[in-house]
């Protein structure tokens, strides 16, 4: 049996946040630089500055973004793995330690109504297990600001919905964020699943690499469908106007029941900060 | 492109149009939404922001020898519930954020206020633009306290001029 150790997780983690914080992964880099050909002027000239914006960040360790956001950890289990320690306070130890040494900002607040203290270390992170087969720990970390995430919506249809109502729920989202959720935009679709699995699905969409579709052919028809009409909203980079309103649209969807039919947008902003490792 | 420096009037803000971009140096004061809450809770400004610009933004921390880390504008739109308020009791001419706002706060910008947008989501670039920093204001707020900041040659761009003209519709 695979043993692992708390140390190792902690480490990977914190590794993780800062390098996320820092460098914007190479699939949200290449769909930036190739919109940023097929746009003019001012739509142009900004995304070109994303560009820049992430060539400073990463050399000179200076976050993309000053929300490095909330950080939101998949950590998938290998059954045949072994810790030593608990896995829970190893993943938040990580997260403190990165954003402590990374110099990341610590946006968190103990409690969501009342005094809304910050708890001074970005801690807790927002933390999803499951488990898998092999004996490999496979850890997916998003930094999620809130510029974006605000900006989500969840929608319960009827099953016997139209597939345009749905369609236009999503486009809805996308137009209704505009120039709040920093667009050129990553959304994240759940469909399907019960109220709280959707929102997760849209989530987990997120961490999906830009530019590659869903495996299920419907389902990427849907997202190249809902990311040509999304582009055609003219809301652009910036919200100034152009072609590249979404950089991808990724679906992820899950059985329901039978009365039910789900459907969540999580909305990323440009700097769609996505990680992962295994160990 | 159109250069601009603090101390700022009115007058010289109204030239601005919307649409223009601009570079803007000088003082600028960095504050989001707690600290305007604690601001209209005061009985007397506990600093003087008469013709003052001020900035949507909360940094991340800044590493030894650095005057700010990423920093970024936040949305706007949080602060519409404060800004008629705050234009009034504060006196402030000029507003940097990200974003659209509500008709009402438009309404209440024109005449008063020009809003500028600063490049969203692109904190590392913008941070090359500031020369120091310091907290003037509600150090317990950490990120969210209101910081005094040198700005020189911040891209910025002109969303709603003088005369209510928006470019993302605004007052219509």
């Amino acid at each position: 049996m695979k043993k692992i150790s708390s140390a190792q997780i902690i480490k990977t983690v914190k590794e993780m946040c800062i390098s996320a914080a820092h460098n914007l992964p190479a699939d949200v880099l290449k769909t930036l630089k190739s919109s940023a050909r097929k746009e003019n002027g001012r739509a142009a000239k900004i995304l070109k500055l994303c560009l820049k914006n992430a060539e400073i960040a990463s050399k000179e360790m200076i976050p993309l973004c000053q929300d490095t956001g909330t950080a939101v950890i998949f950590a998938e289990i290998g059954e045949g793995l072994h810790f030593k320690g608990n896995l829970e306070d190893a993943l938040q130890e990580g997260v403190r330690q990165g954003y402590r040494e990374g110099y990341l900002r610590k946006s968190t607040v103990a409690d969501p109504l009342f005094d809304r203290v910050n708890t001074q270390d970005n801690c807790p992170a927002v933390i999803h297990i499951c488990f898998s087969k092999g004996d490999k720990l496979k850890l997916t970390l998003l930094l999620k600001g809130a510029g974006a995430e605000n900006t989500s919506a969840l929608k319960m249809f009827n099953p016997c919905s139209a597939a345009d109502e749905i369609k236009n729920f999503i486009i809805d989202t996308a137009k209704k964020a505009s120039s709040k959720a920093c667009p050129p935009f990553v959304i994240g679709v759940g469909i399907g699943g019960n109220f709280e699995q959707c929102a997760l699905l849209a989530k987990k969409a997120l961490a999906r690499t830009c530019g590659i579709y869903n495996k299920d052919k419907r389902y990427a028809a849907l997202e190249k469908e809902l990311l040509k009409r999304v582009n055609a909203l003219n809301i652009g980079p910036q919200g100034l106007g152009g072609k590249t309103t979404a950089l991808s649209v990724n679906i992820e969807f899950a059985p329901c029941h039978m009365a039910s039919l789900p459907v969540a947008v999580n909305m990323g902003c440009h700097s769609s900060r996505h990680i992962t490792r295994v160990l | 492109m159109k250069t601009l420096k603090t101390p700022i009037t009115l007058e010289k803000l109204s030239d601005l149009k919307a649409g223009q971009d601009i570079l803007l140096s000088g003082t600028v004061y960095a504050m989001r939404d707690k600290a305007h809450a604690l601001l209209l809770k005061e009985q007397k400004l506990p600093f003087e922001l008469k013709g003052q610009v001020i900035y949507y933004m909360g940094p991340t921390p800044a590493r030894p020898g650095r005057p700010i880390g990423s920093c970024g504008p936040t949305t706007s739109a949080r602060m519409d519930k404060f800004t008629p308020k705050i234009i009034k009791k504060t006196g402030i001419i000029c507003i940097i954020g990200k974003g659209a706002r509500s008709v009402r706060v438009c309404r209440s910008m024109r005449g008063r206020v020009v809003y500028l947008i600063a490049y969203s989501g692109l904190g590392a670039l913008i941070s090359k633009c500031v020369k120091s920093s310091s907290v003037v204001c509600y150090p317990q707020l950490g990120a969210e306290a209101v910081f005094k900041l040198e700005v020189c040659r911040m891209p910025l761009t002109v969303a709603q001029d003088i005369k209510g003209a928006n470019i993302y519709g605004g007052i219509k």
